[in-house]
Formats: C-alpha cells, sequence, structure tokens
C-alpha cells in the first residue's frame, strides 16, 4: 500500500510539467515563414543573436496585453544584438493586421497559418514565449503571460545577451 | 496482516503523504500558472424589461455592473425591480387587481488564482408580502489542457412569507396573523467542455431542497359543491412543507464558418411532488457587420404535481390540495428574437464597446387540466374550457465594455 | 475501520489526488491553443449576456415547475 501510493505520487510528480516557465534542451527547431514585410524570414538567419519568440494571436486578450511590453523590450535591446519574432498563429491574418494597424509593433511579424511552426515548437498555451541562444540552443520556454512576466523576460535575455 | 502491522502501515502511508505530495497539491491549488480561467470582462449594463401576458403585467429596469480590481479580483454588483400590476385568472377569482414592486439588489466577487475561480454573492429581493436571501459559492477549475471546465456551486437562501390584506380604509398591510418561513438549499455541478475546433458541450446537473412554506398563500383550491355559488366552493391550498428536485441539462454549440452558430439544449427536470418537466430549445445566433442577431425556439411540457387539481371532487379530498397552475399539466412554446448593434461611443475612449440590444418572445402556454374557472356559470363546474395563456416578454439594454 | 471502508477511502483520496492534481499535468489536447480563436468569439458564449438571460430564465421559471440546471443563478422571490 505503501509502495502503491509512492508510485502514484512519483509519477504524478514526474508528469507536473505545468510550470510556467521551463527549462527546455536541445537546438531550436528551424522554420522558415512569410513576414508581414513580405519577404521569406527563417531562423537560421538570426544565427549570432539572442532571439525571442513570441507566439500570438488577436483573439487571445493576454496575448493582446502583452505586446506594447515586447515592443518595449525589442526597442531597448535591439542593438545589443536581440531581436523580437512575433509568430502570429491565426490561419486567417486579417485580423491580426487589422489589430496591428491600432497597436503598431516594430520587431517582425511572421504568419504561421497552418500551424507548422506551432506543432514544432509545442506551443501548449497562449500565448507562448520561447528564448533562443546565440548558438541557436533553446533556452527558456514561457507559457502564458501574467502582468510581470516581462520581468522574467528581461532577466533571461540580459544574462543571454552577456554570453 | 496483523492490526498492529496495519497500524504501522497507516503511520508510514500518512508520513509519505504529508510533505511531499501535501506540497503537490498545494502547488496545484495554490501555485499552478495562469493558463486557463478568465476573470469576466469589465462592462455595465442597464435594461428595461417588460412582461404582459394573461393580464399580469410585471416591468421594470434592471442594471448590473461588473469591474475587475487587480489581475486576481473581479468584483459584480446589480439592481433589479419588477413593477407588477395583476389581474391575473387567479387574482379574479379569489382577490382583487393589485400593484406592488420588487426591489432586488445582488453582489458578488470572483477571485481567480491559477486555473481555480473562486466565486461567492449575496442576493436580497423585497416585495411588500416576500423577503428572499440568497448566498451561493462556486468553484470552478480548469484541467485536461483548458479543454474542460469543471465547476461545483452552493446556494442557500431563507424566505420570509407575509401575507397582504386590503383594509376597510383600502390600505394594503402585511396580516399580522400570517408569517411563514421557508428554506432552501441548492447544489450544481457544471462541466464544459471543448469537444472539437467548434463545437462546445456544456452539462449541468443541479439539485434543489426546499423547506418550510412553500405555497401561494393568496391562491386557493375549488372542490365542487352543486348548487353553491357557481357549482364550486374555494378553499385554502395545502401543500407538503418539503420538496426536492432534480434537474439536469446539457447544452451544445457549434460555431459555423460564415461566423454565426448554432446550439441546442435538453433539460430533465422531476421532483417529489411528482412533476416531470422536459425542455428542448434550439439557438441560431447570426452576425452581419455591426449586427449580431438571436433566434429562439423553446418546448416545455410538464406532468402535473401529485396533489394538483383544478377541481376536487369535495373538501378536504386529500391531505395535500393545491390548483397554482405552475403545478398543472402543460406544453408552453417560447419563440424569441433578439437584436444587437455595436457602436463607437464618441468623445469617450474608455469604452472598448459598445451595444444596443432589443429582444422580444413571445410566450404561449397551452394547459392541460386547468380550466378558467370564471366561465363556470356558462359552462358548468369543471367543463369550463382549459386554460390558454399567450405572453409577450421585451427586454431593450445598453452594454458597454470598458 | 474495516478493509472494506479502508479501501474505499484510499480509492476515494487517490481519485481526488488525481482530480487535485489533473488540474496541474497537460495531457495532449486535441484542440490546441491555437486552435481555438472560435472560442473566444463572444457568439459562441453560452451566455453572453447574463443580465438578458438570467431574466429570461426568471420569467419562464415564475411560470413552470421546473427550476435549475440552467446555468443562471437566481434569487427567490414571491412571484406569482
Amino acid at each position: 500500500m505503501r509502495k502503491k501510493i509512492a508510485a502514484i505520487v512519483t509519477a504524478l510528480a514526474i508528469s507536473l510539467a505545468a510550470l510556467a516557465t521551463t527549462t527546455p534542451t536541445g537546438p531550436a527547431p528551424a522554420f522558415t515563414l512569410a513576414s508581414r514585410a513580405g519577404q521569406e524570414v527563417s531562423l537560421a538567419q538570426y544565427k549570432g543573436q539572442v532571439v525571442m519568440i513570441n507566439f500570438w494571436a488577436s483573439w487571445c486578450g493576454p496575448c493582446r496585453q502583452e505586446m506594447p511590453l515586447l515592443e518595449s523590450i525589442y526597442k531597448k535591446y535591439n542593438k545589443m544584438g536581440f531581436t523580437m519574432l512575433g509568430v502570429n498563429v491565426e490561419p486567417d491574418s486579417n485580423a491580426a493586421n487589422e489589430w496591428l494597424k491600432a497597436t503598431p509593433v516594430s520587431f517582425p511579424i511572421l504568419y504561421d497559418r497552418d500551424s507548422k511552426v506551432s506543432k514544432l515548437y509545442d506551443v501548449a498555451g497562449m500565448p507562448s514565449t520561447v528564448i533562443i541562444d546565440r548558438s541557436g540552443k533553446l533556452r527558456v520556454l514561457h507559457r502564458g503571460y501574467k502582468p510581470g512576466d516581462e520581468n522574467e523576460y528581461l532577466d533571461s535575455i540580459r544574462s543571454l545577451i552577456r554570453e | 496482516m496483523q492490526l498492529s502491522e496495519v497500524r504501522v502501515a497507516r503511520a508510514e502511508s500518512t508520513r509519505i503523504l504529508t510533505p511531499f505530495s501535501r506540497t503537490l497539491l498545494a502547488l496545484c491549488v495554490i501555485g499552478a500558472p495562469a493558463l486557463g480561467g478568465v476573470l469576466p470582462e469589465d462592462r455595465a449594463d442597464v435594461m428595461w424589461h417588460n412582461y404582459n401576458g394573461g393580464d399580469l403585467t410585471v416591468e421594470g429596469p434592471s442594471v448590473l455592473v461588473q469591474k475587475k480590481v487587480g489581475d486576481s479580483l473581479s468584483f459584480s454588483a446589480g439592481y433589479y425591480e419588477d413593477m407588477i400590476s395583476s389581474a391575473s385568472i387567479d387574482v379574479k377569482l379569489s382577490a382583487s387587481p393589485y400593484h406592488e414592486t420588487r426591489k432586488q439588489e445582488n453582489v458578488g466577487v470572483e477571485y481567480l488564482h491559477g486555473k481555480t475561480t473562486y466565486s461567492m454573492g449575496y442576493i436580497h429581493s423585497k416585495e411588500p408580502d416576500y423577503i428572499a436571501n440568497t448566498t451561493f459559492y462556486s468553484i470552478s477549475q480548469d484541467m485536461f489542457g483548458d479543454l474542460t471546465t469543471v465547476t461545483i456551486g452552493y446556494r442557500r437562501a431563507w424566505d420570509q412569507v407575509y401575507r397582504d390584506i386590503k383594509q376597510p380604509s383600502g390600505e394594503i398591510v402585511n396580516d399580522p396573523t400570517f408569517h411563514e418561513r421557508a428554506d432552501h438549499r441548492g447544489y450544481t455541478l457544471s462541466i464544459s467542455q471543448i469537444l472539437t475546433r467548434n463545437l462546445i458541450a456544456d452539462f449541468n446537473y443541479e439539485l434543489l431542497t426546499d423547506q418550510g412554506y412553500l405555497a401561494n398563500p393568496y391562491r386557493k383550491i375549488r372542490y365542487l359543491s352543486p348548487g353553491q355559488g357557481q357549482g364550486f366552493t374555494l378553499a385554502d391550498q395545502v401543500y407538503p412543507n418539503t420538496r426536492t428536485s432534480n434537474a439536469a441539462s446539457i447544452q451544445l454549440k457549434y460555431y459555423l464558418p460564415w461566423r454565426a452558430a448554432v446550439a441546442g439544449q435538453y433539460r430533465f427536470f422531476r421532483d417529489t411532488w411528482g412533476i416531470v418537466g422536459h425542455t428542448v430549445e434550439g439557438d441560431y445566433t447570426a452576425t452581419w457587420r455591426q449586427w449580431v442577431f438571436d433566434g429562439m425556439v423553446r418546448w416545455y411540457t410538464q406532468t402535473h404535481a401529485d396533489f394538483y387539481s383544478d377541481l376536487f371532487p369535495y373538501a378536504n379530498y386529500q391531505n395535500f390540495m393545491a390548483r397554482d397552475r405552475e403545478l398543472a399539466s402543460f406544453t408552453d412554446w417560447t419563440v424569441g428574437a433578439g437584436a444587437a448593434y455595436q457602436f463607437k461611443v464618441p468623445g469617450a475612449p474608455w469604452i472598448s464597446k459598445s451595444t444596443a440590444n432589443v429582444r422580444f418572445d413571445h410566450l404561449f402556454i397551452d394547459y392541460k387540466d386547468f380550466r378558467n374557472a370564471l366561465l363556470a356559470a356558462d359552462y358548468g363546474a369543471g367543463n369550463e374550457p382549459l386554460y390558454k395563456l399567450d405572453a409577450n416578454i421585451f427586454q431593450v439594454f445598453v452594454s458597454i465594455w470598458f | 475501520m474495516s478493509m472494506r471502508n479502508k479501501r474505499l477511502t484510499r480509492t476515494v483520496a487517490a481519485g481526488a489526488l488525481l482530480l487535485a492534481l489533473a488540474g496541474c499535468t497537460a495531457p495532449t489536447p486535441w484542440v490546441k491553443p491555437y486552435e481555438r480563436e472560435h472560442f473566444a468569439d463572444p457568439i459562441m458564449s453560452f451566455n453572453r449576456d447574463p443580465i438578458s438571460s438570467v431574466y429570461l430564465d426568471h420569467v419562464l421559471e415564475s411560470r413552470e415547475g421546473s427550476r435549475g440546471a440552467t446555468g443562471a443563478v437566481g434569487g427567490g422571490c414571491g412571484c406569482n
């Protein structure tokens, strides 16, 4: 009986993977997507920089709330070898473009219309943010957005930029 | 296993459960990330409602405000009035037409922590002959990848029942000899489940128990009394002082690609008074530019309470007797349509969205065993035509989101 | 406690533990978070305008013998 309880508890503990920020391992999966500017953008062209990818949608409240903060992060660290990519996950980009007209951002917006990249990065919550280091390795995975999370992003970005 | 071994095993297993798994439990209930679970949007609604049917008119205002404070708390407050003018069939039979106003206030709070929402609220309703206080609590949890939301709720209500009498001067006062109480408890379980990209299901179960004075103090039963009056005599209703009911419903809503939604619902009801009710409802929501249109068709049927009869054979026929038509056998249809127009409020950027709404429902009740006793002189007691009721329900409201 | 009661209590406790932890585990949802855009649309809500749905429920409940399982919480009244 003791062993049974211990086994159940351990199994469930291992599957307790729903913490907001996890430390993944391995290289960030490569991808190429169409951008708002009209060109094809691939992750490979940013090797050597710290890359933050934010998966968002215009219908997602916390995503919309987070965008202006991502814009200020981008503006601040862009010249220090950091870039931000906003991957919009909507099959129809019209709603996203309409929203961006009202709330413009200056970092690249990519369209993942067939959810290829969302699946590749195992997006399990909206929004989802990943941070990739200069060598192309996945370093931070953050699911969801709560006011105050941007401080976590800033800490990670600052330490990764110094590497 | 020897008794002593069992005791040791139990003590050890408690030790394993205490430090590790209790922390786990605590983390899950308190520390889980805010991925699911959303507080209600900040909004204010102002409505005028009007019910008119069967020589009964009930109308009045309704106001509801919902406001977040910080990221985890949302407060709600509402005010509602029913201004009643009644010369209904029941009033005409055993009383005189009356006017009265019922006022209701409600407050509520919701607290979001991770994937769990805790809420509680209080409703206070006051009219000259009835005071009702209700408190309700619920816990809502998102689970299984946020596709499922499970909610459990508890409700408790205390009512004070009075009876109005008309003084010789014409003034309406409470009958000093009449003061009763009614207590209610309710338990609910709801499960909302996303089934596909376009389909969501909602299951609701509700158990209600009542105790105390559950009758309508103004309505009367009638029993056959040939040669006397209209062929029948009125007498007081006698209700059981307990009632337990179970209701379960399932609702499905499907998204249509042209930005519309279709929904269907079925509800089953059964109580210890012998009433069995079936509700079937279909809804369609369509959109066009700034407009949202709703259409609804609802069919309801119920079988009468065990102690209900339109006309009892003689006085004191059985220990419980009622003639309240709400407990009769009947079928009713409700057909409704609504339109909402979304507009911008010029010079008020703090209003993110606003709508003007109007809704009209028509209710038709076809009683199977409730007769129009006012026509007893023409048809004979017990042979009057079955009563039918047509009512119009009208709502107009403005909503603003901020 | 009898052996049967003990087994029952442990099963219930394990079930409750599992239920509580289920809120924390993230099993593969068959509708991905980025595929849930329709449910963010107000027209897919079961109660888009609570002030209106609660009112209509109240009117129908005053005229009918059934009550409950509508998703709305109403207060008591002496509504005849």
